[in-house]
């Protein structure tokens, strides 16, 4: 059995995927390369968003890919670091914003 | 690090085991095509050169700065330098050969006591251009030197830096604490007397190389960062960027096996392998030349030991541009950085 659950050498057999199910995956693919062309988002600002994206969802292989992606559309280590920051302003307002349901609850039940 | 590999006795300091790394590993086990298995591919092996247009003469290795990625291994340590007998051999064939281009590099080049002397004879035997790569430091590493703007634009000079980002951090890591403040200094100095600025044909280019194991972002995209940026913070105007890759040769190659990046990075050249960026590679208008006056396919190569083909004739004495301009190009591993995404070359990106 697999002693790990990640391996980063995995990363680069991401395409192997079309072994159990080419049709899928070329959409997929098609799709994905498609996004990520330079559109009315820039290539570098939709790299910064799938950085940030990666860190919400917490995919190690996608935080690797996005960081040196990033890297190599000249983001700085700074507006890296800004883009996890926003990921992280979400998460836990994502959490914190539902505090106003357990209040209304909370103030539901008391008396 | 604070010296050349040189100077520390590194085992990498040794050609022939850069060249041993070059080619073993994945490129031996067959995991990775050969970059002689790729240009076959593309009918371009044996890769042969154009009609020579460019002269690069490296007059020394002797450098002020110690740079992390140099593929010279340069540095104050070092002692290899051009004499004015070498460079007569030069200005010589440039005059023969009508060389339209002499590009000179180091080392800091302009620590080469005959170095100004040099770009004088070279523009009596009226090379269209001269280009100098200038670290930029120099011009403030002693007073001798701070005249150097005024000397360039005298004789018409084309300063081509590097200045691996616009902010401080990146590049200091890359070149030595201090170098950034010192280069915009520099830069502001070459814009007083007229580089850069428009109407007065006084050329200063700048050069970008990823500050670590990753290949570089679009020329014309950071280019307009670095413009912005250097405009709005230091007031420095400039003419063109040029994005240059790392070759993994030296210290660069050093850095890559020291922090276990080699592998993924030779991976990642071979993957962003364009047959577009073989057209342009600069081994094929360019001949390199080094303090001793041998030659060879490209700076690399001479950082390599790699000598011009035997049958081309291997040093200025023996010159003859028909056997150069027939001859193979020695190519290693180390070419693939020159013909990934982009390319790369001296002038930027070449595809
Ligand atoms: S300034 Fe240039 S030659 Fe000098 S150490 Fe840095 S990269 Fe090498
Ligand atoms: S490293 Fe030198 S020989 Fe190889 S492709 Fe680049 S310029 Fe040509």
């Amino acid at each position: 059995m697999e002693k790990t659950y990640y391996d980063p050498a995995d990363l680069k057999k991401f395409g192997d995927v079309a072994e159990f199910g080419p049709e899928l995956a070329k959409k997929f693919f098609d799709y994905y390369g498609d996004v990520f062309k330079e559109g009315a988002l820039t290539a570098r600002e939709k790299s910064l968003i799938a950085l940030a994206v990666a860190h919400a969802i917490q995919c190690p292989y996608c935080i690797d890919a996005y960081t040196s992606d990033s890297l190599e559309k000249g983001v700085t280590d700074e507006q890296m670091m800004e883009a996890v920051h926003v990921t992280t302003a979400i998460r836990g307002g994502a959490s914190l914003v539902h505090s106003v349901q357990m209040m209304n609850k909370s103030k539901k039940l008391s008396m | 690090m604070i010296k050349s590999l040189r100077a520390n006795h590194h085992i990498l300091a040794n050609t022939q085991e850069q060249l041993r790394i070059l080619s073993e590993g994945m490129f031996a086990d067959g995991e990775l095509p050969t970059f002689e298995d790729k240009l076959s591919l593309i009918n371009e092996y044996p890769l042969k050169p154009n009609s020579l247009e460019i002269f690069q003469v490296n007059v020394g290795y002797m450098c002020n700065q110690v740079c992390k990625h140099c593929h010279v291994d340069a540095g104050p340590d070092r002692k290899e330098i051009m004499t004015r007998d070498t460079m007569k051999m030069c200005i010589d064939i440039i005059r023969k050969a009508n060389i339209k281009t002499l590009d000179l590099t180091g080392g800091a080049p302009e620590m080469n006591p005959d170095f100004r002397w040099f770009v004088e004879e070279a523009n009596k035997a009226g090379v269209d251009e001269i280009i100098v790569r200038s670290n930029l430091t120099i011009i403030l590493a002693n007073p001798s030197y701070h005249d150097l703007p005024q000397f360039f634009k005298e004789n018409k000079v084309r300063v081509i830096s590097s200045l691996p980002f616009y902010q401080p951090d990146k590049t200091d890591r890359q070149r030595g604490k201090g170098v950034f403040e010192k280069s915009i200094k520099a830069l502001q100095m070459l814009n007083e007397v007229g580089y850069g600025k428009e109407g007065t044909g006084l050329l200063m280019d700048l050069v970008y190389n990823p500050a670590g194991a990753f290949l570089p972002a679009d020329q014309l995209q950071l280019e307009r960062d670095f413009k912005k940026e250097l405009k709005n913070h230091f007031d420095i105007d400039f003419n063109s960027l040029f994005t240059i890759t790392n070759l993994p040769i030296s210290r660069f190659l050093e850095f890559l096996l020291r922090t276990d990046n080699y592998d993924d990075y030779m991976e990642k050249l071979v993957n962003a392998f364009n047959p577009a960026a073989v057209k342009g590679v600069m081994c094929r208008n360019t001949l390199s030349v080094d303090y001793q006056g041998y030659l060879y396919d490209c700076d690399f190569n001479q950082m390599l030991g790699l000598k011009v083909q035997k049958a081309a004739g291997q040093h200025l004495r023996d010159f003859d541009i028909n056997k150069l301009e027939n001859r193979e190009i020695k190519i290693s591993q180390h070419c693939y950085g020159c013909t990934a995404g982009a390319g790369s070359s001296c002038q930027g990106t070449v595809a």
